[in-house]
């Protein structure tokens, strides 16, 4: 990260669509952003475990275990009120807009600040 | 690629080119972070030797079914290649329905498959893979393996592992080792079978780039029978190492009681190594084959310290059970080898205590496991907070350079 941050335009907003990404070059940083119920989210391209190169990995919902009152379990399903991205180097899941892993929070996503103006996306490195 | 604007000074800011990573890209991308990494841990100025990698040797099934001896089972082996659609890369394989779980279902894409382009030339699609992966990690020397040949311990007909064991071994030391002096391999032996392994260290013993034989470690076998020890007095004799690949297993009497791969992966990767060891240890084979050194590879290090602890202390209670002791078993364990994937690192207090316990400084190797599911790269070394910069060389690659006499 240079020592002054710097405003960059991105694209129009079209370019990240809902549930999707955008990976973009700044320089030698490469930051991934992401749609999720309207809003965006950026996050640097570096995995919290091995810094693999998350951004690039698989968009898709948290799985879930149905599990009835009595304790018993009724299988796998997908919740799709939580989008994750998956590293490709080894399969950590993070949510996209917390930047965490679920399972321990204290591994997380590097977030980068990002805004949306009327003329597009803005990220700030 | 398309530009976007930019503003604030900032000179560039462009749509990276790969934009999900599939089965379809390529490895430079794949790893290019861990390129980075050269730059930022200074991996340059290390000799780096990565003990555990592997190529895909499905992807040359048919070449390596023409090295089969025998004309009817190559016959046979060809036939099924032919005739049944989903054979063509499984023919006499003992491929189990674990290895396809291992990619996380699609999240985990290099380990489904490097289907990336390569330009067709005359260096085989592998050799170019395994550069590949190495330039990008910055490793100066691979042991390469195969990947479902490891299975063939629990395969069903011994007279086809031992057939394919040859066959493959060689397709590998005819077709990829001479072409590239970084390469190295540890050949499998068909270990059921001691005449057949005898014949197979004579015959690869002394080949350029062997620098050792391997045991795949999912079988049903106690390493100690006496009919094993003539297998152990040649490599003793040849100065050659001796390794275990472990792997796993979802049908033994543990692993079935599982219904996830996780459950599966994080126990029969160790328990079978687990298994040798100890009747390795408790048999005195140390002790019967001083010279002879062994590797214990794939299982992580987690085990380690609980063998160690759970050996002696059954040991002082029942020294009679194992007589040809002489020291503790923990004593044995530390002068064994080990490679270091998949390195549990989640309590670094405990990482710590085990790097002491296996003597990691002289005794431990880097592995990536490359491109397995759960390859750890170089910095997972380099970045240890509490190595010092020796220990960080030698586990890196001055151990193996020693062992392998690279």
């Amino acid at each position: 990260m240079p020592a002054t941050s710097q405003k960059v335009f991105v694209g129009a907003g079209e370019r990240v669509p809902e549930g999707g990404r955008l990976v973009v070059d700044i320089g030698e940083i490469t930051i991934g952003i992401f749609r999720v119920d309207g809003n965006l989210y950026a996050y640097l391209n570096r995995c919290a475990h091995q810094r693999g190169p998350v951004c690039q990995g698989k968009i898709i919902p948290r799985v879930t275990e149905v599990i009835d009152s009595g304790g018993e379990s009724h299988g796998f399903a997908f919740d799709e009120t939580h989008l994750h991205i998956v590293c490709p180097w080894h399969g950590f899941e993070y949510d996209i807009k917390t930047g965490a892993h679920p399972g321990r929070r204290s591994a997380r996503l590097i977030p980068v600040t990002v805004e949306e103006a009327a003329d597009g996306i803005y990220v700030t490195v | 690629m398309s530009k976007v604007e930019v503003v604030n000074g900032v000179s560039s800011a462009t749509e990276h080119k790969v934009q999900q990573i599939t089965t379809r890209t390529d490895s430079r991308e794949i790893l290019a972070n861990a390129h980075r990494d050269i730059a930022r841990l200074h991996l340059d100025d290390y000799f780096i030797v990565d003990v555990d990698a592997h190529h895909v040797e499905f992807d040359s099934w048919s070449e390596i079914l023409d090295h089969l001896e025998n004309p009817v089972l190559r016959h046979n082996a060809k036939s099924m290649t032919q005739n049944w659609p989903n054979a063509k890369q499984l023919a006499f394989s003992n491929h189990p329905v674990g290895l396809t779980f291992q990619d996380v279902f699609g999240r985990i894409p290099h380990q489904a498959e490097l289907g990336e382009h390569v330009e067709k030339t005359e260096e085989h699609r592998d050799l170019t893979l395994v550069r590949r992966a190495m330039d990008s990690m910055g490793i100066k020397m691979q042991v390469v393996f195969p990947q479902p040949m490891l299975e063939m311990g629990l395969h069903p007909e011994p007279d086809i592992v031992t057939a394919m064991t040859f066959a493959y071994n060689r397709w590998f030391t005819r077709t990829i080792l001479p072409r590239e002096k970084r390469v190295k391999t540890l050949l499998c032996l068909p270990f059921h079978d001691p005449e057949a392994s005898l014949k197979m260290i004579k015959e690869f013993g002394e080949t350029p780039g062997v620098v050792g034989f391997m045991i795949t470690s999912q079988r049903h076998a106690g390493v100690h029978k006496n009919m094993f020890m003539r297998i152990y007095r040649e490599l003793e004799e040849r100065g050659l190492p001796l390794a275990f690949h472990a792997g796993p297993t979802w049908g033994d009497t543990m692993t079935s009681t599982m219904n996830r791969f996780l459950s599966v992966h994080s126990m029969s990767f160790v328990t079978c190594n687990m298994m040798h060891m100890t009747n390795w240890i408790v048999n005195g084979l140390p002790e019967r084959f001083p010279k002879l050194k062994v590797i214990w590879i794939e299982s992580g290090l987690a085990w380690v310290p609980f063998m160690m602890q759970r050996l002696d202390h059954e040991y002082l209670m029942r020294q009679s059970d194992a007589p040809l002791l002489k020291r503790l078993p923990s004593e044995y364990i530390q002068e064994m080898f080990f490679t270091s994937q998949p390195l549990e690192v989640t309590m670094p207090h405990m990482l710590e205590a085990t790097f002491k316990a296996v003597h990691a400084d002289t005794q431990l190797m880097y592995s990536s496991d490359w491109p397995h599911w759960d390859f750890d790269v170089p910095a997972r070394i380099a970045g240890l907070p509490f190595l010092d910069e020796q220990a960080k060389r030698n586990i890196l690659g001055e151990n193996a350079r020693k062992l392998f006499r690279l």
